[in-house]
């Protein structure tokens, strides 16, 4: 079966100059990523997750190597267009939910929808469609303190959906919430993997890695391990057999 | 619809979004602006309702009408000498003066007995004695009774025309006309009341009585020349400057004035003293202005202030925004809409509550209703507009440059 590629990282680089000494926080990163896959990056803190995850994002440019989203450079691209690849293509989902805190639910969601020009009818209808989606429909006027842990991550989540993204990517996505919310948000992960979605979720927790599909380790901003996971109980798109 | 309109529409849902989140502080954000552009219209509505009333009473006269009055140089005030219009030189500007009409002289009388008294009530009023045509270079008009003519002037007729704050000064009761009123031990028999002209800077311009010219000088004897002033009308405007000329040749050989010194008589036209007056206003407004427009200045320095610290404040939402895909341009245009929408708020309460505060100080004051004019309202906006956009540069750039990633990790 052939498998789209949405990502591909060559060679990849983040030089950082630290207190007039330099180290590399990413190196010699290879890494494709196809469409559907549910990947779990870890590694220990200072492994250089947050970085791979920045430069997914489009927040940062690597200093060295290739990146491809969609078989576009965007290590070459302006300010301006790395903005509206993150708008288009990216839905970010962090551990500290990263709610508007001013603003309710449904114009948190909104929000991303202003940056792609669209019309106030249109981006409400499809903020509460998406905030439906993650079983919110009845907390739409609520703003971020009126809600549960649990629920302002689905909030994040909705706005991060509302933007119908190539790629999802959450960092620690489930990090501040206890064991109980955990198991929903990551159904729910499961739950748009299911239906297509393209997840990469960065994690230290090993459960939330074990349900991932594809976990990829990164050590001293290196990347050691690549691998399927088989003990998950859902059929891999990616043919196991293959990499066995 | 065009991509920036459309953030322009979005960014000021934004700003009102953000500024009445936080009403009270946007409020005292503003409170430099609101004081500025109050004190402005305050400032500029008096002067202007001031300006706008003097106008009026200039149109009255009318733009034909010279006037001619002595003037002592300083130099000759100092050794103690006077200039003055005599009656000869009243005499020679009707009669030898062509092209002229309505030469009117009105001389005033000052010292211990220049009182008005009826029945143990004395007033200081202003007396005036002057000729039957005073009522209309002036436009000072009887509302009741009638003005003096030509025959109570030739006859010495001791006849009166009074304003109307005299009345309730000299407490007079029932119909002043017919009733007599003592001008420095004389009877005057009072014949007309003059029309409401109101109160100038205070002054009350309804406090006097009017006399005959030659009843008057009667009344100030033959002690001393009493110094005259003469008020005319040009038949022909064209001819003014030409007619300026004849007075002035005329005075000037009069006082038999060598070549070389200068006029000791000064001879204004209504215009003139239009120009004269407006100048005083435009500068006044221009000083007062500048005043007022250092404070604007520090309105906007408050702004910028509360500006950069509300951008630290809001460092991760700025984050948050750029990593939804807002660019530095849509970071920067939101925060400028932010200042400008603050100020122009802030001009708008201001415009309001500086025209309140006008109104109430002219009507406190009795000067003339304070008026707005369009330039100073567009002004006032523009201006607050201005420093929101200059004050609101800096704090906006600061934003719009944060890096993304260092502003999701700012705690």
């Amino acid at each position: 079966m052939a498998k789209q590629t949405i990502i591909e990282l060559r060679d990849i680089a983040k030089h950082y100059m630290m207190g007039g000494e330099g180290f590399y926080a990413l190196s010699g990163i290879d890494l494709d990523i196809y469409l559907n896959d549910y990947i779990a990056i870890v590694g220990s803190s200072g492994s250089g997750k947050s970085t791979l995850m920045n430069l997914l994002g489009c927040l940062d440019y690597p200093t060295a190597g290739e990146y491809k989203l969609k078989g576009t450079d965007v290590a070459t691209l302006d300010e301006a267009s790395l903005a509206g690849i993150r708008n288009r293509e990216i839905g970010f989902i962090f551990q500290n939910f990263n709610l508007l805190p001013r603003a309710t639910a449904l114009q948190n969601v909104m929000q991303p929808l202003i940056y792609r020009g669209m019309a106030l009818t249109e981006r409400k209808q499809r903020a509460q469609d998406a905030l439906a989606m993650v079983g919110l429909q009845d907390r739409m006027n609520h703003v971020p303190n009126q809600l549960s842990g649990g629920q302002r991550q689905r909030v994040a989540i909705a706005r991060a959906l509302v933007t119908e993204p190539a790629i999802l990517l959450a960092d620690e996505p489930t990090g501040n919430l206890d064991s109980a919310t955990t198991v929903e948000i990551m159904a729910l992960f499961d739950q748009l993997h299911r239906d297509g979605q393209t997840l990469i979720v960065v994690t230290h927790e090993q459960e939330i890695a074990d349900r991932c599909h594809r976990v990829i380790t990164l050590k001293d901003g290196h990347l050691i391990s690549d691998q399927l996971n088989q003990v998950v109980g859902h059929s891999s798109p990616l043919g196991v057999s293959a990499h066995v | 619809m065009s991509s920036l309109k459309f953030k322009l529409i979005e960014g000021t849902r934004s700003a009102a979004h953000s500024i009445f989140a936080h009403g009270f502080r946007s409020f005292l954000t503003t409170l430099g602006i609101i004081i500025g552009v109050a004190s402005v219209i305050a400032v500029v509505s008096v002067v202007q309702g001031f300006s706008v009333n003097i106008s009026q009473q200039f149109d009255v006269m009318g733009t034909n009408v010279i006037n001619v009055e002595s003037y002592t140089p300083r130099k000759e005030r100092l050794q103690g000498g006077r200039a003055k219009l005599t009656y000869d030189d009243y005499l020679d500007l009707k009669f030898k003066v062509s092209g002229i009409s309505n030469v009117t002289p009105t001389v005033r009388m000052w010292g211990s007995n220049a009182v008005i008294t009826y029945k143990g009530q004395s007033s200081s009023s202003m007396i005036v004695g002057t000729a039957s045509t005073y009522q209309k270079l002036n436009a000072v008009y009887p509302e009741r009774g009638r003005f003096f003519n030509l025959s109570d002037d030739k006859s010495r007729r001791r006849v009166a025309v009074l304003g109307l704050s005299i009345i309730p000064k000299l407490n007079i009761k029932g119909d002043p006309i017919g009733q007599h009123v003592s001008v420095s031990g004389e009877w005057f028999k009072v014949i007309g009341i003059a029309e409401k002209r109101g109160k100038l800077f205070g002054f009350d311009q309804d406090d006097f009585i009017l006399l005959p010219f030659s009843t008057t000088r009667a009344l100030l004897g033959g002690a001393e020349q009493p110094d005259i002033q003469v008020s005319l009308q040009v038949d022909d405007p064209l001819q003014l400057e030409q007619i300026k000329q004849q007075i002035r040749n005329l005075l000037r050989s009069n006082h038999k004035l060598s070549k070389g010194s200068d006029d000791d008589f000064e001879i204004a036209t209504a215009d003139q003293m239009l120009d004269t007056f407006e100048a005083i206003v435009g500068s006044t407004t221009l000083v007062l202005g500048g005043i007022v427009g250092i404070s604007l200045l520090v309105g906007g320095i408050g702004i910028m202030n509360i500006m950069l610290v509300s951008v630290t404040e809001r460092t991760r939402e700025i984050g948050i925004q750029k990593a939804l895909g807002a660019t530095r341009f849509d970071i920067l245009l939101q925060f400028l809409i932010e200042a400008v929408f603050l100020c122009l708020l802030g001009g708008l309460i201001g415009l309001i509550l500086g025209f309140a505060a006008g109104s109430l100080i002219s009507s406190l004051t009795g000067l003339p209703a304070a008026t707005v004019p369009g330039w100073a309202v567009v002004l006032s906006f523009c201006f607050s507009a201005g420093i929101g956009l200059v004050f609101g540069i800096v704090p906006a750039a600061k934003a719009a440059n944060l890096d993304p990633i260092d502003a999701l990790r700012y705690e």
